[in-house]
C-alpha cells in the first residue's frame, strides 16, 4: 500500500517557498537562472564511470530475491499507445492484480500508468486493491498545448480518480532558457492535481546533457514535483543509469537542503531484472536506503515484470521456465 | 526501513592451482625449489606457498641464460617475429584473465574487482600495445633522421614491487621484449606468485628459453640482479631508498637505469569542480588499491571556500565503501599488503594525529585476521606536517587547503616527488595553466588514476627518471650505440 500526502499547494505557496530557498525578494527568471546554474557542474567521463562501476555489483541469492520483490512492488505498469482499449487496460489491471497465478506470494505492482481517458476504467478494475493509478497529462508526451489544455488535461485525470499524474515539462521553454515559464507551469499542475502525487517528466532523452538533467531535477523540486521521472519512453535515449544517477544525487542533495524528500522514476528501456538491480544498487548507494520503497522509487515499465516473474520462479524452483510459463499481460 | 544488504558474492579460487612450493623460472625451465620462504594471504595469514630465495649463483645462471638467448635467437630476430610471440602471451592473459585475477588477490589482498576489472586486461593491454610496436621502432622517431636504426641494449635486470605485481610486470617485461632486449625480473618478495603463473604463460606461448627470467627473493636477490656485471640495463619500480642505493651502485658503470618512485601526488579541487565527480576521484586516487599507488593522490588540495562541502560530501561517500574479503565481488578495499606495511601506516597516521591533524574514518567492521587498516581522512593537514610530505602507501588521505591558484601550484609542488597530480575544475584555460606549472609526470584533469599503455608515466625529482609506456617508454630498451651483435635483424 502506498501512502500518499493529503496536502494541497497553491500555485501561490510554491513560488514563495521557490523564493525562501533561493533567498530572493521576487522569483524572476533571472534568479532562477543564476541559482540553476550556480549548481555544480557535472563532469560526462566520471558520471558514466560511477554508473558504470556500480553497475558491477554483484546481487546474488537472498539478495537478489529481496531486490526482485522489492522491484517488482515499484513498478508503474505502463501501457500509453494510441491502440489503447477498454480491454487492453482491464487485461493489464487484472495482470497487476495477479502478476503470478502459479504463485499467490509475487508482490503487486505500486501502479498502473494509462492515459487520462483510460483512468476510470483502471480505477474500476482495480478496486480497492491498494494499487494506484496514474495518468499521464499535460498533452503527453510532446507537451505542445497550451497552459489552459494542459491544466484541463490534468484536472480531468483528477476528477476520473487518478491518484498519481505524471506531467511533462516544457523542453522548448527549458532549452531556451525560460525556466521560469516552467516553473510556473510545474507549480500550476501541482496545484491542479490536489491531492494527486505529481511525478515530473523531464524527458532527459531531450535535454541531452548531464548540467540539464540535474538544472531540471532541481527546477521541478522547487516547483513542487513529489516525483521527478527521467521520460515519457517515446524519445530515445530513455531511462540511463548516469542521468539516474545525477537525479538520485539531486533528491538526496535536496533533502539536505530543504529537509523534505521527492521520489525518482526511471522509465523506459528498463526490461530485465540485471537492469532492475542496478537500478536498486544505486538507489541504495547514492540516496540512501530511505528511498528503497515504493513511496520513493518507482520504475516505468511494462515488459520488465515478467522478466522479474521469471527470475523469482527461477530463484525458488532452481530452473528457468520460460516466456510461455508467465502470463502476458 | 528495508536496507539493501549483498549477500556474499566470492569468486572460486578453484580455477587457480597454487604449488606447494616453487623453484626459479630460468632458461625456460623450473629448477627445483630451495631455500624457501612462504608468501602469504594478507587478507587471512595464510601460507600460499613456498618459494625459493635466489642466490647469486642462481642470478649467475640467469643472466648467463638471458644471455645466450639475446645472441642466439632474440636479437636476431625479426622485429615481426617478436611481435607475434607478444601478441600470444597478450592473447594467453585474456583467455586466462580469472586465473590471474584470483591468484594476484590471494597473494597481494587488493579487492578481486580490481584485479579482474584493472590489473590483468591493463596488463594484456600492454603486450597487445607494445606486440604492435615491434616491427616498427625504426619509425618511432628513436634515432636522429639518418643515424644507426635503434637497437636494443642486451640484457635486462627488472624489480617489480608488490602492489600491482602483475601489471608492473608487464609494464616491464612487454616493452623489453618488444624492442628485442631478454629479461630477468624479480619480483617482490611478497607478491611473487603472479610472475610464476606469468612463467607458464611464457612456456605456454613458446617463447624461446631464456628470453625471460623469473627469479624470486627478497632484497638480496635484487642487489645482486642490479650489481651483476653482465646486465646491459635495470628497470626499477620501487621506493626512493632502495632507487638512490640503484642509482649509487650503477654509478660509473656503462649500465642504463630507469627508476619509478615513490610519490605525494596533490589532487587540487577548485571551486567550480564538478563536485560529485571529484568526490569519486578523491576516492579512487588514494582508495583504490588500499592507497597503496606510487602515483596516489594522497594530498587532497581543496579550496578553502568548498572545504566543508567537499569533506562532508567525501564522508558519505566513504560511508558506502566496502572494506573487507578481497575475494568478495563486491569489496571496495582489501588487505594491505604487508605487516611491515600494515606498521608503517599505523606510526605514519600516529604521527599525523600527534602533529595536529583529525583523524576520521567511516564505521567499518574490520576483519581479525590479516593486515586491515580503515579508510582515513585526515583534515587539519598543514604542509609541514609529515603525513603531508612522506609517502605513507596506504588508504590515508591527507586534507589541506589553498585559496589562489597560484598557491595551490606552489603547495603541490612544494614536494620531494612529482610523480603525478590531479586538477579539478570546469575552466578549461585552468586545466592547461595548471598543467603546465604542475613538476608532475602525470596530471589529470577532472580524473584520477587512469592508465594507458599508450601514455607514458614516470617522475620528476625523487620519483625517480625515464618514462614508461607510449612510445617514450620504448626510449629506455633502446640504443644507437653500435651493435656487439654480428648479423642481427633490424
Amino acid at each position: 500500500m502506498v501512502t500518499v500526502s493529503t496536502t494541497t499547494h497553491t500555485a501561490q505557496d510554491l513560488t514563495a517557498q521557490a523564493r525562501d530557498v533561493l533567498g530572493v525578494s521576487r522569483l524572476t527568471n533571472h534568479a532562477l537562472t543564476s541559482w540553476l546554474h550556480g549548481l555544480p557542474g557535472v563532469d560526462q567521463v566520471g558520471c558514466e564511470a560511477r554508473a558504470a562501476s556500480l553497475g558491477t555489483r554483484s546481487v546474488k541469492t537472498t539478495s537478489k530475491a529481496w531486490a526482485i520483490d522489492t522491484a517488482i512492488g515499484m513498478i508503474d505498469l505502463t501501457t500509453l499507445e494510441g491502440s489503447d482499449t477498454v480491454g487492453k487496460v482491464r487485461s493489464l489491471c487484472a495482470k497487476a492484480l495477479v502478476p503470478d497465478p502459479l504463485d499467490p506470494t509475487t508482490p503487486r505492482p505500486a501502479a498502473i500508468c494509462v492515459y487520462g481517458d483510460m483512468v476510470a476504467t483502471a480505477k474500476a478494475a482495480l478496486g480497492d486493491s491498494g494499487i494506484h493509478v496514474a495518468a499521464v497529462a499535460t498533452a503527453f508526451p510532446s507537451g505542445r498545448a497550451s497552459m489552459p489544455v494542459k491544466l484541463a488535461d490534468t484536472r480531468d485525470a483528477v476528477e476520473a480518480g487518478a491518484d498519481e499524474i505524471d506531467m511533462v515539462i516544457d523542453r522548448g521553454a527549458f532549452l531556451a532558457g525560460d525556466y521560469l515559464t516552467v516553473f510556473n507551469q510545474i507549480a500550476e499542475v501541482k496545484q491542479a492535481c490536489g491531492t494527486a502525487h505529481l511525478k515530473v517528466i523531464m524527458e532527459t532523452g531531450e535535454l541531452v546533457t548531464y548540467d540539464n538533467v540535474r538544472r531540471a531535477s532541481y527546477l521541478s523540486m522547487l516547483a513542487g514535483g513529489d516525483f521527478i521521472k527521467t521520460s515519457t519512453g517515446k524519445v530515445q535515449p530513455a531511462a540511463t543509469l548516469p542521468v539516474t544517477l545525477i537525479m538520485l544525487e539531486a533528491v538526496r542533495d535536496w533533502r539536505d537542503l530543504t529537509g523534505s524528500q521527492v521520489g525518482v522514476k526511471p522509465a523506459g528501456g528498463i526490461k530485465t531484472t540485471k537492469d532492475a538491480i542496478k537500478y536498486l544498487v544505486m538507489v541504495s548507494e547514492i540516496a540512501g536506503d530511505d528511498w528503497l520503497t515504493p513511496e520513493w522509487f518507482r520504475f516505468g515499465a511494462s515488459s520488465l515484470l515478467n522478466d522479474l516473474i521469471l527470475q523469482r520462479q527461477k530463484l525458488a524452483t532452481g530452473a528457468y521456465s520460460g516466456a510461455d510459463y508467465v502470463t502476458i499481460d | 526501513m528495508p536496507k539493501f544488504e549483498y549477500a556474499p558474492a566470492p569468486e572460486s579460487r578453484a580455477i587457480v592451482t597454487i604449488e606447494k612450493s616453487y623453484g626459479l623460472f630460468i632458461d625456460g625451465a623450473f629448477t627445483r625449489p630451495k631455500a624457501t620462504f612462504p608468501t602469504v594471504n594478507p587478507a587471512d595469514e595464510t601460507v600460499l606457498a613456498e618459494v625459493s630465495q635466489a642466490g647469486p649463483k642462481d642470478v649467475d645462471k640467469a643472466v648467463a641464460a638471458a644471455r645466450r638467448a639475446y645472441e642466439g635467437v632474440w636479437g636476431r630476430m625479426s622485429g615481426a617475429e617478436r611481435g607475434k610471440y607478444l601478441f600470444r602471451i597478450a592473447r594467453i592473459l585474456q583467455e586466462r584473465a580469472r586465473e590471474f585475477a584470483v591468484l594476484e588477490t590471494l597473494d597481494n589482498g587488493k579487492p578481486i574487482k580490481e584485479t579482474r576489472d584493472v590489473d590483468v586486461p591493463v596488463a594484456a593491454a600492454h603486450f597487445f600495445y607494445h606486440a604492435g610496436w615491434a616491427d616498427k621502432l625504426e619509425y618511432a622517431g628513436l634515432s636522429a633522421s639518418g643515424a644507426d636504426v635503434p637497437r636494443p641494449h642486451g640484457v635486462v635486470g627488472q624489480v617489480i614491487p608488490w602492489n600491482f605485481p602483475l601489471l608492473m610486470l608487464a609494464w616491464k617485461i612487454a616493452p623489453a621484449l618488444a624492442t628485442g632486449n631478454t629479461v630477468v625480473l624479480k619480483p617482490a618478495e611478497t607478491t611473487p606468485l603472479s610472475a610464476l603463473l606469468f612463467a607458464e604463460v611464457c612456456q605456454q606461448a613458446e617463447l624461446p628459453a631464456g628470453v625471460v627470467n623469473i627469479i624470486t627473493g627478497d632484497g638480496r636477490t635484487g642487489q645482486a640482479l642490479v650489481e651483476h656485471p653482465d646486465v646491459d640495463k635495470i628497470a626499477f619500480t620501487g621506493s626512493t631508498d632502495v632507487g638512490k642505493a640503484i642509482a649509487r651502485s650503477i654509478a660509473g658503470t656503462s649500465k642504463k637505469a630507469t627508476l619509478e618512485l615513490g610519490g605525494k601526488a596533490a589532487n587540487i579541487v577548485f571551486d567550480d569542480a564538478p563536485l560529485d565527480q571529484a568526490v569519486e576521484g578523491i576516492v579512487n586516487g588514494i582508495f583504490f588499491n588500499q592507497g597503496q599507488v606510487c602515483c596516489a593522490g594522497s594530498r587532497l588540495l581543496v579550496q578553502e571556500n568548498v572545504h566543508d562541502q567537499v569533506v562532508a560530501k567525501l564522508k558519505r561517500r566513504l560511508g558506502t565503501l566496502r572494506v573487507g574479503d578481497p575475494m568478495d565481488k563486491n569489496s571496495d578495499l582489501g588487505a594491505i599488503n604487508s605487516r611491515a606495511q600494515l606498521d608503517r601506516i599505523t606510526s605514519l597516521v600516529e604521527a599525523g594525529v600527534a602533529e595536529g591533524a583529525e583523524r576520521w574514518s567511516p564505521e567499518c567492521t574490520l576483519p581479525t585476521k590479516g593486515y586491515w587498516f580503515p579508510p582515513t581522512v585526515l583534515t587539519g593537514v598543514s604542509q609541514t606536517h609529515r603525513v603531508a610530505t612522506e609517502e605513507i602507501f596506504g588508504p590515508v588521505l591527507s586534507v589541506l587547503t589553498f585559496r589562489t591558484p597560484q598557491e595551490a601550484v606552489a603547495k603541490a609542488n612544494n614536494s620531494a616527488y612529482g610523480l603525478s597530480a590531479g586538477v579539478w575544475t570546469e575552466k578549461g584555460s585552468r586545466i592547461l595553466w595548471m598543467a603546465d606549472q604542475l613538476k608532475a609526470g602525470v596530471v589529470w584533469a577532472n580524473t584520477f588514476n587512469r592508465f594507458d599503455p599508450t601514455s607514458p608515466f614516470g617522475g620528476y625529482k625523487e620519483s625517480g627518471y625515464g618514462r614508461e609506456g607510449g612510445r617514450h617508454g620504448l626510449e629506455a630498451y633502446v640504443t644507437t650505440a653500435p651493435s656487439t651483435l654480428t648479423g642481427a635483424a633490424r
